[in-house]
């Protein structure tokens, strides 16, 4: 199968299972001629910034006293970019996430985070593979 | 609605502390053709709009003094320090930034949130994520602002000089460049022809 064909096989999958949300078509409508590489640019922010939240919420959720204020603002965080780019699966287990902060459930946080981190990952993941995949249709080979 | 002839585009500050929703923000202005400055909170808008935290309401600096006008403000609602509606109370305050538009954005859709800002003078409420379909909201806002600005100039011209020489013609066009907007009290280039009366809806 060709780079383009995955491509749009990869993209087609991470809508079919939830991973996406129509916010993410916007996006690439958004691609054009004069910023070509706009997805990818968003993406790869998106991606950083939540590799940054994740770490910050395992800091504050470690601490022997728990803010469950400064938890919130950091989901919250999470949650926007999340919409923005159109992660949906994640966007919704922030969520689920702000909820538990409501209820200042240290454990049901603890919990939340796994999940959070798990979702991340996977999408994470799914979008490296399309930037790869991206480059490759670009006429670049594939590096990592 | 009477068009102003120009060829510079209007100038969107957007305040988001987020990284990625500031790249969308960005793209989303400048795909409506809009030139778009970007910063990361409400102090550093001040500091951009040549404002300082402490003494907005107080001597301002006068816009006409700012490197680049801006048309339109931006802002997300929830950010640390000084949330958008901080921000929007404080252009509010100001005497040379009072005019400007203001929309102000959140993921939240909380009515009394909304109605709050509204109240405070915010032209426009986005719920995030912000649409391309929005963009078109926000021209007829700076417009109708450089309307009300342009007539609330041409009634003082009228009421301090009876000489007509400085009153709008026809054939007035801006220049292209930014000194358009960095225009003195008395400079008239970009005043409506009197019988083009603004229509506000």
């Amino acid at each position: 199968m060709s780079a383009a064909n995955q491509l749009a096989a990869l993209i087609a999958n991470m809508f079919a299972t939830g991973l996406l949300d129509d916010q993410f078509q916007q996006l690439q409508m958004l691609q054009d001629p004069s910023a070509p590489n706009f997805v990818s640019e968003v993406v790869t922010l998106f991606c950083q910034d939540g590799e940054r939240i994740i770490g910050e919420l395992a800091k504050q959720l470690d601490k022997p006293s728990v803010d469950f204020d400064r938890v919130d603002a950091f989901v919250h965080q999470l949650k926007g970019s999340s919409a923005s780019v159109g992660a949906l699966k994640v966007k919704n287990t922030c969520i689920q996430f702000c909820e538990l902060c409501q209820q200042k459930s240290k454990d049901g946080c603890l919990k939340t985070l796994e999940t959070v981190r798990i979702n991340f990952y996977e999408l994470r993941g799914k979008f490296q593979t399309m930037l790869q995949l991206e480059r490759q249709v670009n006429g670049f080979p594939p590096n990592n | 609605m009477a068009v102003v002839a120009s060829e510079t585009p209007f100038h969107v500050l957007a305040v988001d502390d987020s990284l990625p929703d500031r790249k969308l923000i960005e793209r989303l202005l400048k795909t409506s053709s809009f030139q778009v400055t970007t910063v990361d909170s409400g102090s550093k808008a001040l500091q951009f709009l040549g404002i300082h935290d402490d003494d907005a309401s107080t001597v301002s600096v006068h816009a006409h003094q700012l490197d680049v006008a801006v048309n339109l403000i931006i802002t997300d609602y929830c950010m640390p320090g000084m949330t958008g509606y901080d921000l929007l109370k404080k252009i509010k305050e100001s005497s040379s930034l009072r005019d400007i538009p203001v929309v102000i954005m959140s993921s939240e859709n909380i009515p009394s949130r909304i109605n709050r800002c509204l109240e405070e003078g915010a032209d426009e409420f986005f719920l995030k994520p912000v649409r391309l379909s929005d963009m078109s909201k926000l021209k007829p806002h700076i417009l109708k602002s450089r309307c009300r600005e342009h007539y609330q100039q041409e009634q003082q011209h009228q009421q301090s000089d009876s000489n007509s020489n400085d009153c709008s013609s026809p054939t007035n066009k801006s220049s292209s460049s930014d000194s358009s907007r960095k225009r003195k009290a008395e400079d008239n280039e970009e005043i409506l022809p009197q019988k083009n009366r603004p229509r506000h809806s």
